[in-house]
């Protein structure tokens, strides 16, 4: 017995030490202190357990082997025993209060998201995370950028795949960052491993998180909640910088949004050529339509209707416009206005109505865009 | 209305104590041991689709990429296999055994209610065809999960969420009138001389069951038609655009969802405290406080339901009580295991296939249990939430837990049933191959799921593959391994080596006591109890 108890200890703690180091087996420790806590008290629930477990087994085991008929074993006759069953009553009890002191102690401060000193309002939407720096005037969709043909096993997958986005969520280290959390459409579900930060987005309500991160890195997660079609695809992405690095970031994307702001002006005056919308259109098709409505525009019968020889896309353009900008309330179809530039509405809607054999010939200029966003101004 | 009862039983009568022949037996039964048949044939079928369903997912998540199954495919499997498996395989095989064993154990001649019998069995095909039918219908079935979470359920799913809903009312239905049977049949019809703390286990933990099953399927009726009235009469009770609230679907939902859990274990929990002392020749150690330790799980089942919603945004109160509640329920669990491994404590223990799978399910429930444990802590919770760490929890549970626990229940009582031994070695083929195939399933999950792997995900990263892999091959070898189990079933049927009253040397109980196979009517005159 004792041999065997010190081998199965000699192999737990081999054991232990080995997962403590891959995080491909285990928890990762994380970067910030919560998670740090967290994964303390994770292995310490799992080495209890562990030892629970080794005990019992043992001596049900002992029994299976030693206790066989087929060794000549007469049964007793013993049963119930008020004192054994106080005593497994008891012990176990008093071993849930050990857990439950530091888990109780971790989730308190886990909750405690007063004090910050950032604030990022996070919006999910089928199927992208959208990030906004509050009191910043900073705000941006991020999206999945593993490309298709590597989904599709038509190209080498890269090192990141799908835990890949065009823009990260950018943080400073060593600040309090505090996360609002709400959905434009479905419940998703935020969650970072590294900061072991989950929690979800839900429609309508705001929850509230945060996190205190210790290194500058790239950190990465997924959505957690199922919300349809492509919730396996889409990751988030956290660059944590030093303040100087980060206040640089930020002072770069400010002006960014401004050189985009003239550039949209000075696009309401030209006209572009059908080809630069078309090919354009194409890229913002693939990256913000297709996936519902396919890259075929077949769409799925009875989920997603198809746009190839849809009667909105082959009707008035200016209902086709509404429909993009605003989108389709009660139903999956999101409003455009504010993911896409004038530009890029204008290129898609342009693709839609001549891709696919729909060939309506229409070019849309991004002044008309300009022109339906300014009528509901007005109409409001 | 009285005349066609007459005439009803004037025909019973005429019949006399054989069965009808050819299929309108089976349709017009009202016999227990009929009806149990039928409800066991069902679960197996039911089991082999749902099984099919887990290959497709499992296919698919062999390598990174998407090979397969398009995501909005991928979605119906995982959806449908979960419901399939809950509400198709192994509720209908507990309420198949508590029909076949609850009157022969307590010594009644029939279950109380036996044309309701006959109603709960047969409406069960129509639900499922509706819910397999939806699937190949434009759109697809239901694609929103097993736990279908609103608002992904209404404003976000297919047309088809209307089959879904009525497809659960029926199971929902069907389950109600079983459990009142069972009831029923427990209150009135023992034996003279079955006092309650005389019942066999399986029968008590089947009765605390019927009471989780009466007290929860309205709730989860009322659900599925909420979800009804918001898709398609503009309610809002889960939209906050109306004054709604998404989370509240999942209070609802979570409120009926934790004590099905138990629905679907305490049962097992039966039928391993009636096998492991028959195996082990020696009375279960606490008769008595397993009994208390089924109560108190069912009562405690009412109070941890927020536990499956720790991310959802809780006030910490809320969170700290329902880890509290949560960590509690361990301690009868807890009884429960440390009772068996007492009863074998100093037994005279033979390891027939019965009892391999009973030994099976103490282990690998147990570590269910443990992760279980793990899941309950809060902040820790945060890092497993939908991961495959808890798929690997639930599936241990209830495939380790509650279908190695039916297995085990139909090897101990399939000579009974048929009059004839099974073939020993084919079911120790099946016992081992599952065994192994099993754990290399589903432990490699909880690596994955600590890794960082969300659940319900067709395609993955690439530090996840080579367990995935692995998880696949385990996957199809336990999938195949389950066709034994199909040819065991079949063969016992057809023949084999006739088996006495008593199959089991060790065995107790009324069961034993009629003839094998058992008779088309027992206890026509009560026994008496001493």
């Amino acid at each position: 017995m004792g041999k065997l108890t010190s081998t199965v200890w000699l192999v737990l703690i081999v054991f232990s030490q080995h997962v403590m180091a891959n995080s491909q087996y285990n928890m990762r420790k994380g970067v910030t202190d919560i998670s740090n806590n967290v994964y303390h008290l994770h292995m310490t629930i799992f080495l209890i357990c562990c030892v629970i477990g080794v005990i019992v087994f043992a001596i049900m085991f002992w029994a299976l082997i030693h206790h066989r008929k087929s060794k000549g074993a007469v049964p007793a006759q013993f049963h119930e025993s008020t004192k054994v069953e106080i005593l497994w009553t008891a012990i176990p009890f008093v071993i849930l209060i050990a857990m439950a002191i530091p888990a109780t102690k971790t989730l308190i401060a886990m909750e405690d998201a007063s004090k910050a000193d950032l604030t990022i309002k996070i919006t999910g939407s089928q199927w992208k995370w959208h990030y906004e720096y509050m009191g910043e005037d900073v705000a941006f969709y991020s999206i999945l950028s593993t490309p298709q043909d590597e989904i599709a096993n038509l190209a080498d997958k890269n090192p990141n795949y799908l835990l890949e986005v065009d823009k990260p969520l950018v943080l400073p280290i060593n600040q309090k960052v505090r996360f609002l959390m709400t959905s434009d459409d479905v419940i998703h579900s935020w969650w970072v491993p590294d900061f072991a930060v989950k929690k979800d987005a839900n429609p309508g309500f705001i929850n509230e998180t945060w996190t205190n991160i210790n290194e500058e890195g790239i950190y990465r997660g997924q959505c957690a909640e199922l919300c349809g079609k492509d919730h396996g695809f889409m990751p988030v992405v956290v660059e944590a910088k030093s303040q100087e690095d980060f206040n640089a970031w930020l002072a770069d994307a400010k002006q960014a949004k401004q050189k985009a702001a003239l550039a949209d002006a000075a696009l309401l005056d030209q006209t572009l050529p059908k080809e630069e919308l078309m090919t354009l259109g194409e890229q913002v098709y693939m990256a913000s339509c297709a996936g519902c409505h396919q890259p075929t525009g077949m769409g799925l019968p009875g989920v997603f209707p198809a746009l190839k020889g849809s009667p909105i896309v082959l009707g008035d353009i200016k209902d086709h416009i509404d429909v993009v900008i605003h989108g389709r309330s009660g139903t999956a179809m999101q409003a455009f206005d504010k993911q896409l530039s004038i530009k890029q509405l204008a290129a898609v809607i342009t693709y839609k109505r001549n891709a696919w054999g729909n060939d309506t010939g229409d070019v849309i200029q991004p002044s008309e865009i300009q022109a339906a966003l300014d009528a509901e101004g007005e109409a409001n | 209305m009285s005349s066609i009862v007459e005439q009803s039983n004037a025909n019973e009568a005429h019949h006399g104590h054989h069965p009808a022949k050819g299929f309108k037996r089976w349709l017009y039964t009202t016999n227990h041991k009929d009806i149990g048949s039928l409800y066991l044939i069902f679960s197996l079928t039911m089991f082999l689709i749902g099984g099919a369903m887990a290959m497709v997912i499992r296919a698919e998540l062999f390598q990174p990429g998407l090979q397969l199954v398009e995501p909005h495919f991928f979605n119906q499997m995982t959806t449908v296999h979960g419901l399939i498996m809950v509400f198709g395989a192994v509720m209908p095989a507990f309420t198949g055994l508590a029909n076949w064993m609850v009157p022969l154990m307590i010594g009644a001649p029939d279950m109380a209610l036996p044309r309701m019998n006959n109603w709960s069995f047969w409406i069960l095909p129509f639900a499922f065809l509706i819910l397999l039918a939806s699937l190949f219908m434009p759109g697809g079935g239901p694609a929103f999960g097993w736990t279908f979470y609103a608002p992904l359920s209404t404003t976000y799913s297919n047309d088809n969420t209307a089959l879904f809903v009525f497809a659960v009312h029926i199971m929902g239905i069907s389950s109600i009138m079983g459990a009142i049977n069972v009831i029923v049949t427990i209150v009135n019809l023992r034996a003279p001389g079955m006092t309650w703390m005389k019942l066999p286990l399986f029968v008590w933990t089947w009765l605390i069951t019927a009471f989780l099953l009466i007290a929860v399927m309205p709730v989860l009726a009322g659900a599925v038609t909420m979800v009804l009235t918001d898709k398609y009469f503009a309610t809002s009770f889960f939209d906050a655009a109306g004054g709604g609230d998404p989370v509240m679907f999942q209070h609802i939902f979570w409120f009926f969802g934790h004590p099905e859990v138990y629905i679907m274990i305490l049962p097992a929990f039966g039928i391993i405290s009636t096998i492991v002392p028959t195996f082990s020749r020696k009375k279960l150690f606490g008769y008595a406080s397993m009994v208390y330790a089924t109560s108190s799980i069912a009562l405690l089942s009412f109070i941890v339901w927020a536990h499956h919603m720790f991310t959802t945004g809780m006030p910490v109160a809320g969170e700290l009580f329902f880890m509290y509640a949560t960590m509690l329920i361990s301690v009868p669990t807890g009884v429960k295991v440390f009772n068996w491994v007492a009863t074998m404590w100093k037994g005279s223990i033979s390891f027939e296939v019965p009892m391999l799978f009973s030994i099976a399910f103490i282990v690998l429930f147990t570590l269910g249990g443990f992760s279980g444990l793990m899941l309950a802590i809060t902040p820790a919770d945060f890092q497993y939430h939908d991961t495959y760490f808890v798929v690997a929890h639930f599936h241990y549970v209830l495939v380790t837990g509650a279908i190695f626990s039916i297995m085990a229940g139909a090897y101990y009582w399939l000579p009974k049933w048929t009059g004839n031994m099974f073939n020993i070695t084919l079911a120790k083929w099946h016992f081992w191959l599952s065994l192994v195939s099993v754990n290399v399933l589903f432990f490699p999950m909880h690596f994955v799921g600590l890794a960082g792997m969300p659940r319900r995900i067709p395609d993955y990263a690439l530090q996840f593959a080579d367990f995935n892999a692995i998880i696949s091959i385990g996957g199809f070898a336990f999938g195949l391994s389950q066709l034994l189990f199909v040819a065991v079933v079949i063969k016992c049927a057809r023949g084999g080596d006739k088996v006495p009253a008593k199959v089991w040397d060790g065995a107790e109980g009324l069961e034993w006591e009629v003839e094998s196979p058992a008779p088309y009517h027992t206890f026509s005159t009560p026994p008496e109890i001493k």
